[in-house]
């Protein structure tokens, strides 16, 4: 069976920060460029950063790439390739400058330059104090970015196809790839869009967590693609947490509830921070206090009938601070979690936040096969890429600037390459779009199948219960067990809606088969790892006067690849060479 | 409203840039939105379509919807208590 053909010189797949920087590059560049999005542009998930974007630009005080850098490295827990930290932290100046250019409207010092502000983990001079290095549009810089960078494309008349979304990468038998295959959600029509050359900016896939402050457009498509034709995912067992999601909702309670002298409390009513950081107590670091409330919960001091949440009090508040200061948790608190907090503590659990690992790209976002060559015409940037920069661990703002190096870079990459090519389109193997067509038939004819929500929670509860922030080995070792007895249930999904046209539950099922691929790798990754390196931390790889942190570097300085084919994981070292200055060598991370 | 409208509201109520949205007004379509008369169902269709920092400030309470059709949309959005099972 034949599908409708369209060609483009590139097709991008995503339209939030990552997809909209490489488009402008392209059209900007004359190339006929298509990008791809399940919802319209501004709709994107970049939307929900609000912190900033980080860049030496030096403007409330002196500042350098290098020292950067040095965060960047540290914060990675040392798994990040130090060539493509160096690449992105050089860069920083200049996509941010180029944002501003675009329209961005940073907030602004009295002086009018770009107004900077700390945020944790940035550091000057190799990590001696903090440093005024995030570059925000007050609590809006996401949904800024997207307008200015959205604006920059109409501009340039990148050709956008909203509500479609890509079902499969196209690859000959060279392995070179020649597009996506794509379903229009209009029309239920399926079409070949055809390009030289194809990025995927799709975002990250938080949805396979029960609990994720994620939206749910993150499914994690560009990942179930790249994996399903052969790509090996990078790195993904680390993935960052937040201590304060809504138990049950996931919703985001932020760090200044906290701030504003929030208490963490467990069944007992016991203040349980004080325990684990003394000095700190509730304001510890991400890490230390995510490990403490799963600990309360698995020892049995857990609230709720479940004993699966602990409670974040601000009772003790005077009301009229909570009304005047934390306006917007009280309303999230009273619709998210049916409680009040002026009169009853809040329900929180730690909450999946970001995905660190993805397609495995290098610093120029070509994306490389096990040989580390560049897998020619395919290219991923953004939270689906891993170049790889956040390693075991991202910075705050570093999500941001990422999108931006790396969305630009991969963009300058395709016009480099496609330079080189033929004129002509490489032509599309026979029967290029069968395995597709063969999903997609598959989902319409089962019958006496499984149901896709049934099926996406008992994954998400999976993923929560045996790999969330802190990890077993035990658990772990089950988890795997019954992610791959999931697998066989998402394999025989059915729907009841067999209409064409604006079919979601269709759209549904596609994207629970591509989160699944993300939780096996994620499960088969993290059981694998046997040590505890940045947001990856094992019960059994504790902290020790040998290996501070439960870190291993002897056994386990390396980035994990996992193939679909046989759920196959291979190791490759971690790049140590920055492209100009020295190694940041291996040292214990603490702050 | 037909199956196609109906599936299309449903996709933009459920696939927004912020989890907050997604939760709030998944569950209203589900539960409120059969509820609501023509006019109102349209009014709805309207905010659905808004942007995320433009919507969620006035279901989260934060800013006041100087539209009256809205404003009583945007009230029943805010009466909405979207719990999930642990």
């Amino acid at each position: 069976m034949s599908i409708p053909v369209r060609k483009f010189d590139a097709v991008i797949v995503g339209a939030g920060g990552a997809g909209l920087r490489a488009a402008i590059q392209l059209s900007e560049a004359g190339l006929k460029t298509a990008v791809l999005s399940k919802v319209f542009p501004t709709r994107s998930h970049t939307v929900a950063a609000q912190g900033g974007v980080s860049a030496s630009l030096g403007n409330s005080e002196q500042d350098h790439w290098h020292w950067h850098m040095y965060d960047t490295v540290k914060g990675s827990d040392w798994l990040g390739d130090q060539d493509a930290i160096e690449f992105m932290c050089k860069k920083a100046p200049e996509v941010v400058v180029e944002l501003e250019h675009f329209g961005m409207p940073f907030d602004r010092t009295d002086e009018g330059k770009i107004y900077q502000r700390p945020f944790g983990g940035h550091m000057s001079n190799f990590g001696e104090k903090p440093v005024r290095r995030a570059c925000a549009a007050a609590d809006r810089t996401g949904h800024a970015m997207l307008h200015a960078l959205y604006q920059r494309n109409v501009r340039a008349n990148t050709q956008f196809f909203v509500e479609w979304m890509a079902l499969d990468l196209i690859r000959d038998e060279d392995g070179q790839v020649l597009g996506v295959i794509a379903l229009e959600m209009e029309t239920g029509e399926v079409v070949a869009f055809h390009a030289k050359s194809t990025i995927f900016a799709t975002g990250g896939a938080g949805r396979i967590f029960y609990s994720s402050t994620n939206a749910f457009i993150n499914t994690g498509d560009g990942l179930g693609m790249a994996a399903r034709a052969g790509i090996q995912l990078e790195d993904m067992e680390f993935w960052q947490f937040h201590p304060t999601g809504v138990a049950g909702a996931g919703v985001l309670i932020t760090e200044g509830v906290r701030g504003e002298g929030g208490i963490l409390r467990n069944s007992a009513g016991e203040r349980f921070m004080e325990r684990y950081a003394p000095n700190a107590k509730d304001l510890a670091s991400r890490d230390v206090v995510s490990r403490a409330m799963v600990t309360e919960i698995n020892e049995g001091r857990g609230c709720g009938p479940n004993k699966d949440f602990v409670l974040l009090d601000i009772t003790h508040l005077d009301p009229a601070t909570i009304m005047k200061r934390l306006p917007g948790i009280r309303e999230i608190s009273i619709q998210f979690a049916g409680i009040d907090p002026i009169k009853a503590p809040i329900p929180v659990v730690p909450t999946c936040h970001y995905q660190m690992g993805g397609i495995p790209t290098n610093y120029k976002g070509q994306v490389v096969n096990e040989a580390g060559e560049h897998v020619t015409g395919f290219y991923a940037a953004g939270e689906c890429a891993c170049a790889s920069v956040h390693g075991a661990n991202r910075l705050g703002t570093n999500s941001l600037l990422d999108l931006l190096v790396f969305g630009k870079s991969s963009g300058d990459s395709v016009i480099e390459d496609m330079a080189s090519m033929p004129k002509e389109h490489k032509p599309l193997p026979a029967g290029f779009a069968d395995k597709t067509l063969a999903r997609l038939s598959r989902l319409e004819n089962q019958t006496n199948g499984t149901s896709v929500n049934d099926t996406r929670l008992a994954m998400q509860r999976t993923m929560q219960n045996h790999c969330g922030v802190f990890r077993f080995k035990d658990k772990l070792e089950e988890g795997v067990q019954k992610i791959l007895e999931i697998e066989q249930q998402v394999a025989k999904t059915e729907i009841k809606d067999k209409s064409k046209v604006w079919n979601t539950a269709r759209v549904e099922a596609l994207e629970l088969d591509n989160l699944i691929e993300v939780a096996k790798a994620t499960m088969i990754c993290a059981n694998a790892r046997k040590e505890s390196r940045g947001a990856h931390v094992r019960d059994d790889a504790p902290d020790t006067p040998e290996m501070p942190n439960g870190r291993n570097d002897a056994e386990w300085h390396k980035h994990t690849m996992w193939s679909r084919d046989g759920n196959k994981l291979s190791y490759k070292p971690v790049n140590m060479k920055p492209l100009t200055v020295e190694t940041v060598a291996l040292k214990t991370r603490s702050y | 409203m037909d199956h196609d409208a109906l599936n299309r509201l449903q996709w933009r109520c459920t696939r927004r840039a912020l989890l907050e949205l997604d939760l709030i007004l998944g569950k209203f379509l589900v539960e409120d939105f059969p509820k609501l008369n023509d006019a109102q169902a349209e009014v709805f269709a309207v905010l659905a379509d808004m942007e995320d920092h433009d919507l969620w400030p006035m279901v989260n309470g934060t800013e006041v919807c100087e539209d009256a059709q809205q404003a009583e949309i945007i009230a029943m959005l805010r009466k909405s208590e979207v719990r999930r099972p642990q």
